[in-house]
């Protein structure tokens, strides 16, 4: 009986209101994502070519440098970094490999400057937390795919719809972990600047954003990895990049290839991750 | 002597049903009635008491007394419910954000338990910070900074961070940091309780030592009555978050107000029996008509001591003797000492309690006499004597309370 009840409910048109909610936007928004397309993809076109310009011995020495000193000098790390990135050059997937570097640092980078003041926000307001705490759960919970279908309406296809589902992917771990390290300041720190007149802004900079940092920056490097996994899922709509092949390797289900690139991004993620660690552990000590 | 800080009918309720918890507590209501009826709870009740210009005030109460929201609604770290906090009679409670930012900057400073220092900052850097926020340049800031270092003898320390500093070295630290922008008035909440007992002690010399000086008022929180007898121009008692006594120590001590404060006095009381009957040793003793000069001078080379008591032949106290002065007499070729006793010496009798027996001993050249109703000697109390039985008192307290 509960059941004919219930299909007496007509279904709601969820479904309707979503495309006519995409489809407005795209029409009426559409000098807006073709401004952002066009800037976008110029930025992107000039960083890859600037990284692809710099002669890949040099890039990987640069690199193998950046590790050594990140892991406290070290061996381990940078000896990874150099075989692994010589694994690459010697794959043939050096240009792929700096596609997915450049989506990897805009989409980063974009994730950063929108996420870490937004943290602020929902630190020192509660009702920004409120509001932003279950977008922050959708944001993250919404399987990555479905992004990927605005991205193509906004943007079409290419590196610029990448980096837009990449960024709305990435975005949480770095507004949540900035968020949390403020609010885990020590109650005396905040008495303390307090006590002696500082300003709010003078109180976050000099006070709660330096003792917030390190977990801001584990934050930031959650970022960086999801980034990089987006970007991979990104190719389906025509980023490039090493996922562009792996994705290709798939449609025509050959294992080698598919191995052989997904190699190559799991050398990136390791050699991004552990340098950032090691940066952040540096600083924290 | 002028009202420094003066604060009426100050009041402050934590939880929800605020003004309901408020008019309870105008009707005098008890903290526990209040919180039945509400589930308000009252941390401040009704308090008043003047502060004056110079004098170290001390707020005592045991934990949940209130004490440390009172001090923070003076500069508001914590906003009052209702009530006014005059400073120089401008009303803390009612300024606004501008006008409250510059008396936290240029009248009014804190020290803190944990000591409030910001890890990620130098200990120069932290000293420099409240000048820092007012926006003092550089070079200048670091100036006064170094010199607030220099007074509290932290100046080679200043390139280091405060987990690399002990304890004591951290609040003595947080005390530069609180005087570096030259306030009027020092809050200080249970500055020195986070610390072993002997820097405890020594802190609170200093700190007595600074004020001999430097004439700050000081508000002074703490849990400890002998800290408050020892520091305190005036105490004020609180018991759930009303203010029960005010007085000086000697008032507090000989004619508690209530019940409450009679049993908190007892209670340390009973933990200071401890008389110079207990410590005291036996002296190294010059017979007045028996021994000359050289007798003297060779038995006090013999015992290490600069002075030494003289005392008849019924061991009745004379006085003492020192070293330069019976050299004096030798040179002379004196053939006795009485040219050259001197009586300055404090003389107690053995029910006399410890907690006095420091301060006299801390005044005095010469050890503390122990004497019966007829001046005949019957010990000494020195100072390491009275040191070491404070110390392992305050130990004992603290086995207790743990």
């Amino acid at each position: 009986m509960n059941s004919t009840m219930l299909d007496q409910i007509p279904r709601l048109p969820v479904s309707e209101w979503m495309a006519n909610i995409i489809s407005w936007l795209t029409q009426n928004l559409s000098w807006f994502f073709g401004a952002i397309r066009d800037g976008g993809s110029w930025t992107m076109d000039a960083l890859t070519d600037l990284l692809l310009w710099v002669h890949p011995i040099v890039f990987i020495l640069l690199l193998v440098g950046l590790s050594f000193f990140a892991s406290q000098k070290k061996f381990g790390l940078p000896v990874f970094t150099l075989l692994g990135l010589l694994y690459i050059y010697n794959q043939g997937l050096w240009e792929p490999l700096m596609y997915t570097i450049t989506l990897v640092l805009i989409a980063s980078l974009l994730s950063i400057i929108i996420g870490v003041p937004v943290g602020i926000w929902m630190a020192k307001s509660a009702s920004a937390n409120w509001i932003i705490t279950p977008i922050l759960d959708f944001m993250q919970t919404m399987p990555a795919f479905v992004y990927l279908i605005p991205a193509v309406a906004f943007f079409g296809i290419g590196m610029v719809p990448g980096v837009f589902s990449a960024v709305i992917f990435a975005l949480p771990p770095t507004v949540r972990f900035t968020n949390l390290g403020i609010r885990q300041v020590d109650d005396e720190m905040i008495e303390a600047a307090e006590s002696f007149g500082s300003t709010g802004s003078q109180r976050l900079f000099k006070v709660e954003l330096p003792l917030a940092k390190a977990t801001i920056m584990a934050g930031i490097n959650q970022t960086v990895l999801l980034a990089l996994s987006m970007v991979v899922i990104a190719s389906m709509i025509g980023a490039p990049g090493l996922g562009e092949r792996v994705i290709n390797a798939l449609q025509r289900a050959q294992v080698g290839p598919g191995f052989v690139a997904g190699f190559a991004l799991v050398v990136l993620a390791i050699i991004l991750d552990r340098t950032m660690q090691g940066f952040n552990k540096d600083k924290s000590n | 002597m002028t009202t420094k800080v003066e604060i009426q009918n100050l009041t402050k309720i934590f939880g929800k049903k605020e003004r309901q918890a408020l008019e309870l507590v105008k009707e005098g209501q008890s903290k526990d009635g209040i919180l039945k009826k509400t589930g308000a709870t009252v941390g401040v009740n009704k308090a008043s008491f003047k502060v004056e210009q110079g004098e170290i005030f001390v707020i005592m109460g045991l934990s949940g007394s209130g004490k440390s929201t009172l001090v923070r609604m003076l500069n508001r770290l914590i906003e009052p419910t209702e009530g006014n906090i005059l400073i120089d009679g401008d009303d803390i409670a009612k300024m606004n954000k501008d006008e409250l930012r510059k008396v936290r900057r240029e009248k009014v400073s804190m020290v803190f338990q944990n000591f409030g220092l910001f890890p990620h900052r130098t200990i120069l850097e932290n000293t420099e910070y409240g000048l820092e926020v007012q926006g003092v340049d550089k070079a200048e800031r670091q100036e006064k900074a170094e010199k607030a270092l220099d007074n509290a003898g932290l100046l080679p320390y200043k390139d280091q961070r405060p987990n690399q500093l002990s304890g004591g070295m951290q609040q003595r630290v947080g005390l530069a940091r609180a005087l570096a922008n030259d306030p009027e008035i020092l809050l200080m909440d249970e500055a020195f309780s986070a610390l072993d007992p002997l820097i405890r002690r020594d802190m609170q010399d200093e700190l007595l030592e600074m004020q001999d000086t430097m004439h700050k008022t000081i508000i002074f929180i703490t849990h400890d009555l002998n800290e408050s007898l020892r520091i305190g121009d005036r105490i004020a008692i609180m018991k759930d978050g009303e203010v029960v006594q005010v007085g000086t120590g000697e008032e507090i001590l000989t004619n508690p107000a209530n019940e409450y404060v009679e049993r908190f006095v007892e209670d340390v009381d009973r933990s200071k029996v401890l008389t110079a009957e207990n410590i005291m040793v036996r002296p190294e003793t010059i017979r007045l008509r028996q021994s000359g000069p050289r007798v003297a001078l060779q038995r006090m080379k013999a015992a290490d001591h600069s002075n030494m008591l003289v005392v008849d032949k019924d061991n009745i106290l004379k006085g003492y003797v020192t070293d330069a002065d019976v050299l004096d007499a030798v040179k002379q070729d004196k053939k006795d000492l009485v040219d050259v006793v001197r009586t300055d010496i404090p003389r107690v009798t053995k029910e006399t309690l410890i907690n006095e027996l420091y301060t006299l001993i801390h005044n005095s050249q010469t050890p503390v006499a122990v004497v019966d109703e007829n001046d005949k000697l019957l010990g000494i109390v020195v100072r390491g004597l009275v040191l070491g039985a404070l110390v392992k008192e305050e130990r004992e307290e603290e086995l207790i309370n743990e």
